[in-house]
């Protein structure tokens, strides 16, 4: 499935920013089913300084900042992405969670050292045993990984509720926890907390899902906006994504951005200003399918 | 085996017998004589039986390298040392050294507490430390370059990931950054003790923010002062020399080469614990001490924010925990850091010592690694051990420390919120069952270590020597030829005699360190050697922008202080208890003044204050000691030692000192405390005085540069506002043609004496005003502080463009309105003056004084803050 992708960020501020830096991480990844045939980032007024590096995860990001004068800011991207299908993963015979959890405790085999860096808390992430409680009730004694990680993801679609008021952006997970709502961010977070309070990696997954529904199917939430689920590593399989929000495995509708340690690690725009005042921000994202 | 168990016994029945006899070394020499100690000082000093006696040993006799300086101490009678005790704190207490304590409720400052005897170290002793130290340092520099760098502890699996992956201090964004020469760690700290067997062991490493070098060399000017003839006949080694080192190896780190280097030190601001040793270490080294605030990136380079514009920036020491150094890369709740730093920094722009990431090797939890990494990497063993560490995540250790739990410090293995048991608290049952399930949870966050009891060194307390359990903590910094350790250190002091932790955010104190050598020490001085050329200069470093903004306040509560005291000094003597209504008139023009300035707010609507002798005094007494009393004299002078703390490296320690004993003077013990007006009036004299000492230092010692020029016009400002006020309220005062009240208001302005060199005559209304408003000769007359402001601002850079308003136009307004003005006008009978051009020409004046004020903040302080963009959340 090919995607014609646009995403437009805009600041309007209050007073003149002076100087502002910013870092955005906006390019699709390239993953072995996912491809990015063009991708432009425009930035209005033009930066004094623009420069594109990779980050720890891999991550393309772009770090640029205006030294004039300005009131406003526009990020606008452009991208043509290609989705290949993936295969459904055998999950009935994943490896069974506590083997997968034992392989993550120290000492670590070198082999899964990259998937071992997801197992830790994360500044937005942190295990718990409350949360861990809350998982075994997927993860029974010896349930293949794959299974208790598709579980959990149907239990927090469940018991949480999509409420765009009820959080923000800074909302602590523990609160997310409290009023059993939140938004896609909160519910990746809670997955990823889950499956790290059982010593399982799990990483955040920033990305798009297709705006306009193929026929006859209902439209997915968050398609407006940028989306995010979560990837557990399973053993003998690799990284698996989730997506608790709509209670699906990701395959051909969800478009990869970036990955991290939690939403901290790839929000898609941040920046600092000097000045300017209070402002909000106005996102809009279009996925079309070409 | 058997005799030195005797020996241990002896002394232990020594030390049964003498502590009943404690007191006796203060009360003279006579019991003194009777006791058999080896030495008289020392007679009552002993270590606990279990602890290492850093000056005995075991057979009793003082150790060699503590031989001449005990010879020394003893040469002096209790009275000397007492008398040498106490110029230790008084030289602590004029130096300022202090230690911010966090959650203190006063938040305010602490003084240091100096030990006047110094911990002494034998040299050969001290080789192996310093080698051992050497290559600890060496080790740790090199791990943190394969963490950030290829991983290849990890992939070859001498290092467990966990301790880099599981770490909040490991900073991502860091990874793969290039440091010149590969040098990240250059400055280390460690903290050593001495179990009782006499070998020293690291309790922590230091390689975030090594503080306490300044308080070390502090320490040292000190000790050295108070005992100047053991400290030379010991021939202790000097520190400077490690402080040279430092200047030239943070100048070698500079991109545009070490000639013109500009490095600077960034602190987290006043309020951080250590805020004092930064100010003293800045100075000491010429670096100038800079906020985030005070910097900015352009063009992926650091520059500091100065009155005239961007200045190039090379070298960053900073004082900042490398998380919140930039809030764009790292934690973007920081608003200490410089925001687009790392950036800088990755393009090379800029070097920051220590490097970012350097908390990483902090971790306790490291610790349990270095001997195989010692070897895996230098292929030496670890000369210095490590307390004994065993880090959860590892199978057997965990096992190790569930067993073992009552008996080991459990500690957080990360920097990271945990709740961890209070070191030296035994743990309920409870307490110690929750431990376990949350070790048990998630192992990786929990270290051990073994309790080590610390040995005794004597210590000063009320006259008599006490050993007290010690610890060290010593400083490496890297040169060119490698890492080179500070001769000396701090010794922390545990507060009592049973403690075994040391903290200096606890009430622990310090003592100077020293290692004694054969010859005499050789003199380093900081300063240029004539063989190097020198580059002659005029001007100073240019003045960041916060700290004009500093200055300019310091120099108007300064001078608010001034007219404060001298309004309330003639108020207490003109008042006068026995015709309570008849003083009235008289005072009517200050209490006036006092009341629109603020220190009586609504005195003049509590008519019956005037009739009650005694709570009108008690009115002016509030006015000026109560702390808690908005613009009291004793609220300014708390300001005017808070602002001087924020210029605290730009100004001397006259100054400085001046400013603290203004508020110590200020400062009544309770506020029970009966004053009598007479003596108010003396603490009145005594401000005075000491803000003319002030001024006069300010006058004297400070090169007319730019901090001089924003304190000198704030001083101007604040009287020109204080004159104006002063003189309106005369004008509209019931008996302003009284000569008692002009004398009142020559007096306040301390102008009488000019007044009497010139009319041989009662005071008259037009001379009294021609002298004090428009007299441009006369240094207290309003046209003469508006006059200096304007050639203050002939000197200043340009005003911005883009200000409102500008300073400049505003006082050559006010100057041509006062040069029309004529005193004669006031010459009419009173019932005019209000509607007089004189009347209106003061009352201009006051209205264009804080328009002046705001030209000056918009056009030179304006230094506006950061923030964060709003983020969208993803749905």
């Amino acid at each position: 499935m090919t995607y014609a992708i646009t995403h437009r960020t805009f600041y309007e501020y209050a007073a003149p920013v002076s100087v502002s830096q910013h870092v955005a991480r906006l390019t699709p990844r390239l993953t072995p089913l996912q491809r990015c045939d063009a991708f432009a980032l425009e930035i209005a007024p033009v930066p004094t300084l623009r420069r594109t590096r990779t980050d720890y995860f891999g991550n393309e990001l772009c770090l640029f900042s205006i030294q004039e004068v300005h009131r406003r800011l526009e990020i606008t991207t452009r991208s043509r992405v290609t989705v290949k299908p993936s295969e459904p993963a055998a999950a009935a015979s994943s490896i069974a969670w506590e083997e997968a959890a034992k392989m993550f405790r120290d000492p670590v085999s070198p082999a899964v050292v990259e998937p071992y860096q997801f197992v830790f808390d994360s500044p937005q992430v942190r295990a718990s045993v409350e949360l861990a409680d809350y998982a075994r009730e997927s993860f029974g004694d010896e349930t293949p990984l794959l299974v208790g990680a598709r579980d959990l993801t149907r239990r927090i679609f469940a018991d949480f509720k999509f409420d765009p008021k009820a959080t923000t952006v800074a909302t602590p997970l523990e609160e997310v926890w409290e009023k059993r709502r939140g938004v896609c961010q909160d519910f990746a977070h809670l997955g990823i907390a889950c499956l790290r309070s059982l010593g399982l990696p799990a990483r955040y997954v920033s990305g798009y899902l297709r705006t306009r529904p193929p026929e006859g199917k209902p439209r997915m939430v968050g398609a407006d906006a940028s989306h995010a689920w979560f990837r557990v590593f399973c053993p003998g399989i690799g990284w698996m994504g989730f997506d608790p929000t709509n209670n699906c495995e990701p395959a051909e509708e969800h478009i990869i951005v970036a990955y991290g340690r939690d939403f901290g690690d790839v929000s898609p725009v941040a920046g600092i200003l000097t000045g300017g005042g209070e402002h909000e921000v106005q996102v809009s994202v279009d996925v079309a399918e070409i | 085996m058997s005799d030195s168990f005797d020996k241990k016994n002896g002394r232990d029945k020594t030390q049964m017998f003498q502590s009943q006899t404690q007191s006796s070394i203060g009360e003279g020499s006579a019991d003194k004589k009777a006791q058999p100690s080896p030495t008289g000082l020392l007679a009552n000093c002993f270590a606990s039986d279990t602890a290492f006696d850093e000056v005995r040993a075991d057979d009793g006799k003082v150790r060699p390298h503590y031989v001449k300086l005990f010879g020394a101490l003893e040469d002096f009678s209790t009275v000397e040392l007492r008398r040498r005790s106490e110029s230790c704190e008084r030289l602590v207490n004029e130096q300022g050294i202090a230690y911010n304590v966090y959650g203190d409720p006063r938040g305010m400052e602490r003084l240091w507490q100096l030990d006047p005897i110094p911990f002494v170290i034998a040299q050969d002793e001290w080789r192996a430390l310093e080698t051992g130290l050497i290559q600890r340092a060496t080790l740790l520099n090199k791990i943190l370059a394969d963490c950030y760098g290829a991983q290849e502890l990890i992939h070859s699996r001498w290092l467990s990931p966990a301790m880099v992956f599981g770490q909040p201090d490991f900073l991502r964004p860091c990874h793969g950054i290039k440091v010149p020469g590969d040098s990240f760690l250059h400055f280390y700290a460690a903290d050593l003790v001495r179990s009782p067997d006499g070998r020293w062991w690291v309790i922590s490493d230091r390689t975030q923010i090594p503080t306490g070098a300044g308080y070390a060399l502090a320490n040292r000017l000190v000790t050295s002062r108070i005992f100047p003839e053991p400290f030379r006949d010991n021939n202790v080694q000097r520190l400077a020399g490690f402080f040279r080192d430092a200047q030239k190896s943070l100048a070698r780190l500079s991109p545009r080469g070490a000639d013109n280097a500009r490095v600077v030190m960034l602190t987290p601001g006043p309020h951080n614990e250590t805020y004092f040793e930064q100010a003293y270490l800045a100075r000491y080294l010429g670096y100038m001490l800079v906020e985030g605030q005070d910097l900015t990136v352009r063009d992926n380079s650091v520059w500091l924010k100065t009155l005239s514009g961007l200045e190039r920036v090379d070298v960053i020491l900073r004082r900042v925990d490398d998380d919140f150094c930039d809030p764009l890369e790292l934690r973007n709740d920081s608003i200490l850091g410089v925001p687009g730093l790392v950036e800088a920094v990755r393009a090379g722009n800029v070097v920051m010592a220590n490097a970012l990431g350097c908390g990483l090797v902090q971790s306790p939890a490291f610790m349990s690694f270095l001997p195989g990494l010692c070897e895996h990497i230098l292929g030496e063993d670890l000369k210095l051990p490590s307390v004994a560490t065993w880090w959860c995540g590892q199978k057997d250790a965990r096992k190790y420390v569930l067993e073992n739990l009552d008996k080991l410090v459990v500690k957080s293995a990360f920097r990271t919120h945990l709740r961890t048991p209070e070191a030296g608290k035994p743990l309920s049952d409870e307490e110690s069952e929750d431990l376990r399930r949350r070790i048990e949870f998630d192992p990786d966050l929990f270290v051990a270590q073994e309790r080590i009891e610390l040995s005794a060194a004597p210590s000063w307390e009320k006259n008599l020597l006490v050993a007290k359990p010690v610890g060290l903590r010593v400083f490496l910094v890297t040169t060119e030829k490698g890492f080179s350790v500070m001769p000396g250190g701090l010794t922390r002091v545990a507060p009592d005699v049973s403690g075994r932790f040391i903290s200096m955010q606890r009430d622990s104190s310090s003592k100077d360190t020293w290692i004694p050598s054969e010859t005499a020490a050789a003199d380093v001085s900081l300063l240029n050697t004539s063989a190097q050329s020198v580059e002659l200069r005029r001007t100073g470093n240019n003045l960041p922008s916060r700290l004009a903004d500093n200055f300019f306040w310091l120099g108007r509560y300064s001078e608010r202080a001034d007219a404060t005291a001298r309004l309330l000094r003639s108020a207490l003597r003109l008042f006068n208890p026995e015709r309570t209504s008849g003083a009235q008139p008289l005072l009517a023009p200050l209490l006036q003044t006092l009341e629109t300035q603020g220190q009586l707010p609504g005195i003049s609507k509590k008519p019956e204050l005037r009739q009650n002798a005694e709570a009108f005094e008690a009115e002016l007494l509030a006015a000026i000691f109560d702390p808690s009393r908005p613009g009291s004299l004793r609220q300014t002078a708390d300001h005017l030692q808070r602002l001087a703390m924020l210029v605290r490296d730009r100004t001397s320690n006259d100054m400085w000192r001046v400013l603290s004993q203004l508020n110590d003077r200020l400062a009544t013990p309770t506020a029970s405390l009966v004053i009598l007006s007479g003596d108010a009036v003396g603490v009145l004299n005594q401000t005075l005085m000491g803000l003319a000492a002030f001024h006069g230092l300010a006058r004297e010692n400070m090169t007319r540069a730019q901090a001089w020029r924003f304190l000198d016009m704030g001083l101007r400002l604040e009287r020109a506002v204080y004159l104006c006020t002063l003189l309106d309220a005369t004008l509209r005062s019931p008996e302003a043609e009284n000569p008692s009240v002009l004398e009142a208001v020559l007096e306040v302005v301390d102008s009488s004496i000019t007044f009497r060199s010139r009319y041989n005559l009662l005071a008259t209304v037009p001379a009294v005003f021609d002298l004090v408003l428009l007299d441009d000769k006369n240094p207290r007359s309003v046209l003469f502080q508006i006059n200096q402001l304007a050639k203050h601002f002939e000197k200043l850079p340009k005003e911005r463009e883009d200000a409102p308003g500008s300073g400049k136009n505003l006082l050559a307004k006010c100057a041509a309105r006062l040069n029309q003005t004529d005193p004669r006008e006031l010459a009419s009978p009173r019932g005019t003056w209000t509607n007089s051009e004189l009347s209106k020409t003061i009352r201009e004046t006051m209205r264009a004084l804080p328009e002046i004020s705001n030209a000056i903040a918009a056009n030179y302080f304006a230094h506006a803050s950061i923030s964060r963009t709003g983020r969208g959340s993803e749905s």
